[in-house]
Formats: C-alpha cells, structure tokens, sequence
C-alpha cells in the first residue's frame, strides 16, 4: 500500500508538471505538422508504398517518433530532480527504488501517450483517412511501446550529471532507433541493404511501429511480423528495461 | 530508551580519507543536539548516515532504535531530513509539496488535510500554500521545507545547515521556529551548522567536530567554562608598551595584541582591572577604554580545533595562546 500510494504520488507529480508546461503542449502540435504535412507531401511524391497513400503510411510511424522524442526527452526530469535537490527528497522517502523507478516511469509515460494521443486527433483532423476508433486500440499498444522507450531515458539521464550531456546523448540514441524504425520509409523488403534489415531487426521501436500500422491501418497494411509476436517483443524489451532501470536507480546516490 | 541516537565507532572511509572517524554518541530524546564543525569537518556526512543516505565503511548507529543499515526504512519513516541544498519542487504550489510528502510517508488521508493545515499556519505560509513555489522567497522555500520535514511526525529532526546562505532577518526568524517546533512536537532535533551563534542559541549540547572526530561534547554553558578565565580587552595609546608592562610587574603571559587592542586572559577580570589601569597611570599611559568580556562559543570553537591543529606534545594548558596565534596569523 505504501509503495502504491508512493508510486501514484510520484506518477500525480510527473503528470502535473508536465500539464503545466504550456509551451511543450504548444510546440507538439508543430512537429507532427512538419512530418505529416510538409515532410509528407514532399517525400511522399517520390516513394510509392503498395496499396497505400505514403501519408497514411507515414502516420503511424510518426505516432511512434513522437512517443520515442518525448519519452526520452522526459528522461530530462531526472536530471533536472537531481540539479535542483528534489530527488534527494524522493531517495530518502521511505520507499523502495523499485517504486521509485516505477513512478517516474509511468508519469513519463503518461505524459508520451498524451503527446501520442495529440498526434493522433491531429492526423484525423488534416483528413488522414483511418477509423478514429482505432485509437481505443492503438492506446495499450503506443503504452506498452511508451515504456521501454521512457525506461531507456530514464536510465541514461540517472547516470549522467548535466543537461548539456543529455542533450548530445540523446539525439546519439532517438535518430538511429527513428530512421530504422521503419517509420518513414520500409526497412525490409526488396533493395533495401541488408546491414539496415538487420539493424532494423535489433530497433525495439521498429516492432512498435509495425505493430502501430497493424492496428491502425488493419487490412491495408502487410505486417512484416504477426500482432501478437510484435507484442510480445516490445513486452519483454519493456520487462528488461524496467529491471534495469531499478538498478540504475538503486545505484543513484544523489 | 532515552537514547533517540547511538553510534558506536561509526566511520565513514573514502580509501585513505576518513571523514568520519570512530564516531561514538548519544543523543537524548527532546534535546537539540548541534554539531559543530568547519566545512569539511564530517558533519554532513554523519547525518547522511544516520539518515541512511550513505552506508557507514564501519561501526554501527541506531536511530529511534532501528539499525541504520539492517532497518533503513524504518529509520527513513521516523526521521524528518532539512537538507542542506533546496530539495523542493518549484513547479508545484507550497500545498501540493507537502501533500507528496505526506504521501511518500503514508500519513493517513483521513488526516493528511488537518495536517497541512497546521503546518502551513506553524510556519506562516497559509496565505502563500497555493502559490507556486517559484514565487517564494529563500527564506519562505527554508520554512516550508522545514514544516514539510515534520508532516509525517518524526521522532527525529535533521537540520543540515538550515540557515546557510540567508539574511540575518531571516535566519533569527528560522531559529525561532525551529525552538518552538521543538517545543511544540517533542521532537529530538540534530542540527549541523558552522555557525557558532546559531550553535549557541539553539543547542543544548554541542558536539564540536573536526577532521572526523568529535572534539569536544557539552552544554554551551559548560563548553565557554572550559575557557577559564575573562578576557580583557583594553585599547591604549600604546598597547606595545603596556602589554611589557604587564607581563613584568602582573606576570600575565595570555595576552595578545589585537589590530589596535590588546587582549589579556586572567583568573579574574575585575579585580585585575583597576590594577592595569593604575600600572598605566604610573608610566603615563593613556587607556581609551577597557572593557570585560565572557568567553563565546568562537573561543571555545579556536581553543578545541586550533589545538587540534598543533602537533600534540603540547595539550590544553597552551591552548588559549594557541587561539592567539592563529587569530594573529
């Protein structure tokens, strides 16, 4: 009960600072915008996806980059906790790192699906055509893809000291799993190297998108692997993740 | 168990380094317990152990009766930490900072709005409890995070430092609160500071400590009786001469010259003072003025760590001249 009521203190404090961020609520309405309008529309004339638009392909792909920027840009609370004292105040709190962990954990990631869930009203509305309904669907799928990928954030900023660092760090890890994610362009499939299938097959967030078309874009869409075995992938990266994440917690002295 | 607090040769080691060194204390309940120290002296790194923020290299502690490592949470849930550094949200209001707190410490909701309340009126920020906490002044973000160290009613209170980098205002206000919290919550409070007056007004005992080690533990009473004898301060045309005057026809050998008084140490102060006045007159000395002063708690500070400084062949009975020499210096 103890640890609970710790865990849902920590996830309430996640949540409010990042409701009362105006300006990042703000700026995440522009990034979907330059993806799926302008990068769209350009790129889109020159590649040819069979059986579907190239915006509609890119849409869920886009879903996925917003939960990876976010998630490990969350990671920043961390390090900002640790610059301003408050995670002094969270570490000598009688409840266990486990909990801690976890908290923080599913503040952040509430805070990525809300930025999921804006992406997503925000392709119903420029006319993406997909069944909004999908969205009660591809909820417990971006969840599940949200926390590993926060996980990772969370992790690397508990051992790193500055915000300087972060940022370079950062960038070191979202672009390579973005570009092979397969989210704006397909990374299997003919004349595609066989370096990038491979490295593809090795990018967690590779299967949440994927799994993200399944849902989203249903018979138009060819999986490159079954729902089910996509979902269990992203689960058990999800499961690794939070086990190391305790430990990295655990070490934190500070 | 009067005992709130025991250490038993607690040490802290960084390879070489100790910087607590065979630490043994008790503290008694409801005391204010002050540890003393220069930077650097082990202070901080004391209370993070006993707050189990740190492991000890060796050596045990009990707090409330709980084992610093075997217990830690229980130990965690029966003390109340000040840090040293600010170690507060200041996205969030005044209100929801000690609503988490009393969260992370499961106080029981049926309670925990009573609670806030009169903590919010103990340190005087009702009318501020719903603004952010960004808005709030150094002093006002120190008394909130003092009020939220007592929320969920611990038996001990650790204060590191709880006055550092605030104006005098604003630190004799913090002091008065932290006697009135003692006062009204019969809580044990430990209190680290280098600041002696802060020591003074607020301990009732005082562990003064250097390189690790305790030097010295007693009341602030007894601690400036350890210094016998008065000071005098005197200010003449002529200190120089005065001070050979009265070490050739006084024999007074604890005298040292200031940057423009001359400060002798003596059995008793006002029986000897018509006689130096009298001893000036005779060589026409001219005094401005004289004056008595009791020993403070900054004597007693130089005496026991200025002492420690030295090489050991010479002990207490030199320490006061020891004190003059670094003052000189």
């Amino acid at each position: 009960m103890t640890e609970l009521r710790g865990i849902y203190t920590l996830w309430l404090r996640e949540v409010k600072r990042f409701i009362r961020d105006r300006a990042r609520v703000i700026i995440s309405f522009i990034q979907p915008l330059l993806w799926l309008v302008v990068f769209a529309a350009g790129f889109g004339a020159r590649i040819a996806i069979p059986g579907i638009d190239y915006q509609q392909f890119l849409f869920p792909g886009i879903i996925g980059q917003t939960l990876l920027f976010t998630a490990m840009f969350m990671g920043i609370s961390v390090i900002w906790d640790k610059e301003f004292g408050f995670m002094k105040e969270i570490l000598v709190a009688p409840i266990s790192r486990f909990s801690i962990f976890i908290g923080k954990m599913l503040g952040d990631s509430t805070a990525a699906l809300l930025q999921g869930i804006i992406v997503f009203i925000f392709g119903f509305l420029i006319g993406i055509p997909f069944n909004p309904l999908t969205l009660l669907v591809a909820l417990p799928v971006m969840l599940l893809i949200t926390f590993g990928l926060v996980s990772i954030g969370l992790i690397i900023a508990s051992f790193i000291g500055s915000l300087e660092n972060f940022g370079a760090i950062q960038t070191f890890i979202n672009l390579p799993l973005f570009f092979l994610s397969g989210a704006l362009f397909p990374t299997t499939g003919e004349g595609i190297p066989h370096w990038m299938q491979i490295a593809s097959k090795l990018d967690p967030l590779a299967y949440g998108v994927d799994a993200l078309r399944t849902v989203i874009l249903g018979s138009n869409w060819t999986p490159n692997h079954p729902l089910y075995i996509n979902i269990a992938i992203i689960a058990i990266f999800d499961l690794i993740m939070i086990a190391i994440g305790t430990w990295a917690f655990s070490r934190m002295k500070n | 168990m009067s005992h709130v607090i025991e250490t038993l040769q607690l040490t802290k080691a960084y390879n070489a380094f100790k910087a607590v060194d065979n630490l043994t204390i008790n503290v008694d309940r409801g005391e204010i317990f002050g540890l003393l120290g220069p930077n650097g002296a082990g202070k901080t790194t004391t209370v993070s152990m006993l707050c189990t923020i740190l492991k000890p290299s060796s050596g045990t502690a009990t707090v409330n009766g709980y084992d610093i490592v075997k217990e830690s949470s229980k130990v965690r849930k029966s003390i109340g930490i000040v840090f040293q550094d600010p170690s507060i949200d200041d996205r969030l209001t005044g209100r929801e900072n000690l609503l988490m707190h009393a969260n992370l410490y499961s106080v029981p909701v049926s309670i925990q709005r009573e609670r806030i309340a009169q903590i919010l009126k103990l340190v005087e920020l009702e009318d501020r409890a719903d603004d952010l906490l960004r808005t709030y002044s150094g002093g006002m973000r120190r008394r909130l995070e003092i009020g939220r160290g007592l929320i969920h009613q611990p038996k001990v209170l650790f204060l590191d430092e709880p006055t550092v980098g605030l104006d005098p205002q604003t630190r004799d206000h913090i002091w008065r609160y932290i006697k009135d919290l003692k006062d009204a919550n019969e809580v044990t409070v430990v209190l680290t500071t280098h600041y002696m007056d802060e020591a003074d007004r607020l301990s009732d005992r005082i562990a003064i400590m250097d390189h690790g080690q305790i030097i010295v533990l007693d009341t602030p009473p007894n601690l400036k009786e350890t210094l016998e004898g008065d000071r005098v301060v005197i200010k003449s045309n002529d200190n120089k001469t005065l001070k050979n005057l009265l070490t050739t026809w006084l024999g007074f050998t604890n005298q040292h010259l200031e940057k423009d008084t001359l400060e002798v140490t003596v059995p008793n102060g006002k029986t000897v003072m018509p006689r130096i006045v009298e001893l000036a007159n005779q060589n026409n000395l001219y005094i401005e003025s004289i004056v008595l002063r009791e020993p403070n708690l900054e004597d007693v500070f130089l005496h026991y760590t200025g002492g420690s400084i030295r090489e050991d062949t010479t002990k207490e009975l030199h320490g006061l001249s020891a004190i003059h020499r670094r003052a000189i210096r």
